[in-house]
């Protein structure tokens, strides 16, 4: 059962395991610096369906296939699914999942939502209420693009503080009393909003809610940044990584530089891609934590990794009415287990 | 109406918004406007020139004055539509900028882009609700204009 520690952590003493794992991506994605550690790149982004809602939904049910395949699971094994998307209404996630038959739990945490399944499904399994979970999540760089910017087509310029949506989906599998990664601690965030209001500057909007979760996991847990191998933000990008360390030093006198990384900047490569400040959206974070992060726990070249989401919970008609972009970050700190 | 309640909030991060905005413009790098205004110079120049070929080519042929004017809009938009409908248009319009999108050219990719895009929501619905979605302000503020300075003019000749 979680132990609440501090003001925002919970410690789960059974330390439930992620059993399996699978990211799936797009070309872009697959042409980037990680492109051979995802399982499986499809380089028609469409995946052979007619609209880019129902290519998404493609995307994430390869991911939970995939998932289940490695963690050697059924459906029928599964107790509850956590998911969701960036698509009006989670669509992205039900019409993947309609035909596992799984209860379900919808989701939404925008980019966060890695993260924000990942601790639910922790929380759920080791207080014993369920025994097996699944975490998952998936964006669409072309169905994002419909719904919160301009059709794929249109000719126009972006800031060089935007984002680029990642094609990507990520799913993991979390069971207790399993073998692998141990989740050790979950960390639900709260909302911060330090009034950007620029959409195209997602990175300066979420750096504060970064900045608040990691700082209150470090003092509910009384760690260091050096207790960890990696803190890793998903997805401030350029601007927001950079936010982030000059915010943490500024209000909490926190240095994380040494062992800070970012997911949205690790997936594209700046020199060749012209992804502006990086990557973003739900599949970002997803993918990068299902395969690399994951791997590297499993191989023990990382030992403890504070994984930590970040979501912008603007919508394009608040953005419109002129409205700031509330954020929010949630915060799983993974191990390499068999300690 | 008075609050019926206020809440205590704590961990209130110390900097204020208008601090961080700062910090958040610094952290943020600039558009490269001279590069992007270059660029748009020479990209746009490019299409008014094509602009031109076309109207001495159209004149050549023995074409009306206003003959002229339509086929040179119009060979525009044939060939801007061709480029958006084959997904070259915005590979050339993120380095042009306001090259591309100032000519007719950036209204006509206004149009058929989202045509094209909300396909998948059916002919009515999808392509004829959101073709509009971009040009649609252009039109309704071009023809606003239109009135009122056909008001102004009108106003003045009666005098």
């Amino acid at each position: 059962m979680a132990i609440k520690q501090g003001s925002y952590t919970f410690v789960l003493p059974t330390r439930p395991a992620i059993v399996g794992s699978a990211a799936v991506v797009g070309s872009k994605e697959g042409q980037g610096p990680l492109g051979t550690e995802f399982d499986y790149v499809f380089d028609d982004v469409t995946l052979g369906e007619d609209s880019w809602e129902k290519a998404e939904s493609a995307l994430h049910r390869e991911a939970v296939t995939r998932a289940l395949a490695k963690a050697e699971k059924t459906p029928s094994q599964v107790d509850m699914i956590f998911s969701g998307d960036l698509l009006n209404q989670c669509v992205g996630t039900t019409f993947s999942i309609r035909e596992l038959n799984i209860p379900f739990t919808g989701l939404y945490g925008a980019c966060s939502t890695m993260a924000l399944s990942l601790a639910l499904a922790g929380l759920m399994t080791d207080g014993g209420i369920i025994d097996t979970a699944i975490a998952a999540t998936s964006s669409h760089f072309c169905s994002a693009e419909k719904q919160f910017r301009q059709p794929l087509e249109y000719g126009g310029q972006k800031p060089p503080s935007a984002q680029w949506t990642a094609t990507a989906a990520g799913a993991a599998i979390v069971e207790k009393g399993g073998k692998g990664v141990e989740i050790e601690a979950v960390h639900i965030g709260r909302i911060q909003d330090k009034g950007i209001k620029d959409a195209n500057n997602m990175g300066a909007a979420m750096a504060p809610a970064a900045c608040e979760t990691i700082a209150s996991f470090l003092e509910d847990m009384g760690d260091t940044p050096q207790d960890y191998d990696m803190i890793l933000t998903g997805d401030l990008g350029k601007v927001g990584s950079t936010l982030l360390l000059e915010l943490l030093e500024l209000e909490k006198g926190i240095d994380i530089s040494r062992v800070h990384s970012d997911c949205g900047n690790m997936i594209f490569d700046f020199e060749t891609q012209d992804v502006n400040s990086g990557g973003s959206g739900c599949g970002c974070s997803g993918a990068v934590v299902c395969s690399y992060i994951i791997n590297r726990l499993a191989q023990k070249k990382l030992n403890r990794v504070l994984f930590v989401g970040t979501g912008a919970l603007m919508s394009p008609v608040t953005s419109l009415q002129g409205e700031s972009v509330p954020s929010i970050s949630h915060a799983v700190l993974l191990t390499s287990g068999g300690q | 109406m008075d609050k019926i309640y206020t809440l205590e909030v704590k961990n209130v991060m110390q900097v204020t918004n208008n601090e961080y905005d700062k910090m958040s413009k610094k952290a943020s790098p600039p558009s490269p406007k001279l590069k992007n205004c270059i660029n748009a110079f020479l990209i746009g120049g490019l299409i008014c020139t094509i602009g031109e070929a076309l109207r001495v080519y159209y004149t050549s042929l023995g074409f009306t004055k206003d003959g002229v004017k339509a086929g040179v809009s119009v060979t525009l938009i044939v060939i801007t539509a061709i480029l958006t409908a084959t997904g070259l248009f915005d590979k050339i319009a993120r380095y042009a900028g306001a090259g591309t999108l100032v000519p007719i050219t950036g209204f006509a990719n206004s149009v058929v882009s989202p045509a094209m895009e909300f396909q998948s929501e059916g002919r009515i619905l999808g392509t004829g609700a959101n073709m509009f979605k971009i040009a649609g302000p252009v039109i309704v503020y071009g023809c606003s204009t239109a009135v009122l300075y056909g008001f102004i003019i009108w106003i003045f000749k009666l005098y």
